[in-house]
């Protein structure tokens, strides 16, 4: 195995690529609805992101790297030629990973999930054959990107429309906030650490029962209730400010739940997303290190998940901060209120989608999570022709991850040459 | 690198901050009515015109907002309010100014003085109907609330109660026209004609300015009930 260290070292510094990308772009976006309602500074922004992205990566990121790597691919018939299915997952990552960047600089809204995906269905349509490729996989896939964007959109839309009743319609909407905001965010704690533990802890080592993850899934939901509860009785309220806009206080008690659905929307995407970097890193070092074994069922190492959490940070706190930057200064239309409703929607459905280990794109999913709340008439305007340029982009991303995706492999395979691993 | 983020492309211009202030700006200008109404009957034309000028001043600035509302709405915005519907209660508001603008300058133009008789009640007549501007200002300016409760329940009973009240006070400058009008009419014999003919063309529009502070209510009751 001559090369052996230099492929796996390829595969790290794509894989950190493409980590980058994902932190730079999708980080970004999925921050920007909690900074556009003015509940997070920049800078609180980005340490949430950093913190949660990174938790989010390591400790729910296992199931979706699965399908990524093994899913959508037929394993078996790389067998006979295992370097192939090192060099597509190499292409794989530089493809996407030069993708994102190129989608970046021109400002085209771009989904990692997509470009990733296009890249492997590429390679292996063209480098192996059409046969090679698990077709019913994809498909389910691409429906799931249907689907996602929808349910966000009709989770959003119900939980603005409780908001509505329970807090804002009502005779006394200070009040009704004080009381109905703890159990949103209980709610919010209590989703997200379910669905963490039922994925599964085994690759840091623990085993649970069901009914010891329901117990540990309220008992986190109640501390976090615990601490916004106290949050909220610190706040100060302006009696003043209710002048000129009667919410100006029920909106800074949403702002602490705003706080609370951030943290979850960094942790669903660190955990949907990481895959899209680590999932083909961890299929090369997988091959690499059996010395031409493929074996899909490995479970992943917790050094490849810990890498790709890097990636993201160092994504987000070298590109994506500007982007934050900039949609901190430009959405005021977004209150904490609807913002927390868009958030949770789409942090609700990627943390699902991830327990079943669907890549599903944060991108759409927000988008549709704003979209629902924009139909229980909560936002002002929004632009259905932005809608079009991101389903554009949608589609032209997939190709484009599978050409350049093709290329790459082309290239690896001509320069390691075929049989390395005999 | 140019930072992008498709979320906040996504968010279109909302149209009712800018419809609120375009009507704020609308009320600010027919307020100055009263004022230049008071001059023209003392006979202080100086006083008068320059008030005439300020109107106008104002009703420029409710125009350049209107226009650029009007840009901010493209096809492609989905609304919780119908587009037509903005566009029309913001036509609504323009038409106010650019009533307030034309009564000044009629009344300026020919140095128009109201008869003694009808003096007082043209003025309570005046400062009425610039009351009903006042209130639909108040109802626009609930928009923004409206939007927060997805336009249902307790809010929405706010406003309506608002837009009677607006009706209410529109049905009492009519009452207070009519009055006007007798009046002018038991004088009319003794007046130059051609003066007695503009001077029911102001008082028509007058009265026209709490119809169209009216109108903007219905406008924003046909919002409601979709």
């Amino acid at each position: 195995m001559e090369y052996g260290l230099i492929l796996i070292l390829l595969a790290v510094a794509f894989g950190l690529f493409m980590a980058w990308g994902v932190g730079a772009n999708d980080v970004a976006n999925a921050m920007s609805t909690s900074v556009g309602s003015r509940a997070l500074t920049i800078k609180q922004a980005i340490i949430i992101a950093a913190v949660f992205e990174f938790a989010g990566a390591y400790l729910a990121g296992g199931a979706v790297t699965a399908t990524v790597r093994s899913g959508m691919v037929d394993a078996g018939l790389f067998a006979q030629a295992p370097e192939l299915l090192v060099y597509g997952m190499l292409a794989s990552l530089l493809a996407a990973g030069i993708w994102l960047l190129v989608a970046s600089s021109f400002g085209w809204p771009v989904s990692t999930t997509h470009s990733i995906i296009g890249a492997i269905v590429g390679f292996a349509a063209v480098g192996v054959g059409v046969e090679a490729v698990q077709w019913g996989k994809v498909v389910n896939i691409a429906m799931s990107w249907v689907v996602s964007p929808m349910l966000a959109g009709a989770i959003a839309y119900a939980l603005f429309f409780s908001v509505q009743r329970l807090i804002l319609d009502t005779p006394n909407p200070l009040a009704s906030a004080k009381r109905y905001v703890p159990m949103y965010i209980f709610l919010v704690g209590f989703i997200v650490s379910l669905v963490t533990l039922f994925k599964g802890l085994t690759h840091i080592g623990i085993d649970l029962t069901t009914g010891q993850n329901y117990a540990i899934a309220t008992l986190v939901g109640l501390i976090i209730m615990g601490i916004g509860i106290l949050a909220i009785r610190r706040l100060k309220f302006d009696p003043s400010a209710e002048r000129d806009f009667h919410f100006a206080n029920v909106e800074k008690v949403f702002g602490v739940l705003m706080l609370v659905t951030a943290c979850a929307m960094a942790f669903a995407h660190g955990s949907n997303d990481v895959a899209n970097a680590v999932g083909p890193l961890a299929a090369v070092v997988g091959v690499v290190q059996s010395g031409g074994e493929i074996d899909t069922r490995t479970v992943m190492p917790s050094w490849i998940l810990l890498l790709g959490g890097f990636g993201i940070v160092l994504g987000l706190v070298t590109y994506g901060k500007k982007v934050i930057a900039m949609v901190g200064s430009r959405i005021t239309e977004l209150t904490p209120s609807r913002g927390f409703a868009a958030t949770l929607a789409a942090a609700g459905t990627v943390v699902l989608a991830s327990g079943t280990g669907l890549p599903i794109s944060t991108t759409h999913t927000l988008v549709g999570a704003v979209l629902g709340v924009g139909l229980a008439r909560g936002i002002a305007a929004l632009d259905l022709r932005v809608v079009r340029t991101i389903f554009l982009s949608w589609i032209i991303t997939l190709p484009a991850g599978a050409v350049l995706s093709i290329l790459f492999f082309f290239i690896l395979l001509g320069s390691f040459g075929r049989g390395i691993f005999d | 690198m140019a930072p992008r983020s498709y979320i906040t492309d996504l968010f279109g211009s909302s149209p009712i901050r800018p419809l609120q202030q375009h009507m704020a700006q609308v009320e600010s200008c027919a307020r100055e009515l009263i004022r230049f109404v008071d001059a023209a009957l003392a006979g202080d034309w100086e006083t008068a015109a320059a008030q005439q000028r300020l109107i106008t001043t104002c009703e420029h600035k409710a125009d350049a907002l209107k226009k650029d509302l009007r840009m901010h709405l493209p096809k492609g915005l989905f609304m919780p309010v119908s587009r037509p519907d903005v566009l029309e209660v913001l036509w609504r508001q323009d038409q106010i100014a650019n009533k307030t603008k034309d009564i000044a300058g009629l009344m300026l133009g020919r140095r128009m003085q109201i008869p003694g008789p009808i003096a007082e009640p043209f003025r309570a007549f005046v400062a009425r109907c610039l009351d009903a501007v006042t209130q639909a200002h108040v109802a626009v300016d609930e928009l923004d609330e409206l939007l927060d409760t997805g336009f249902s329940g307790g809010e929405v009973v706010r406003v309506e109660e608002m837009l009677r009240k607006l009706d209410a006070i529109e049905s009492e400058t009519d009452t207070i026209q009519v009055k006007v009008r007798e009046g002018l009419f038991a004088i009319e014999r003794d007046l130059p004609p051609v003066d007695v003919m503009f001077t029911y063309q102001i008082i028509a529009w007058v009265g026209d300015i709490a119809d169209l502070a009216q109108q903007v209510g219905s406008r924003l009751q046909l919002m409601l009930a979709r």
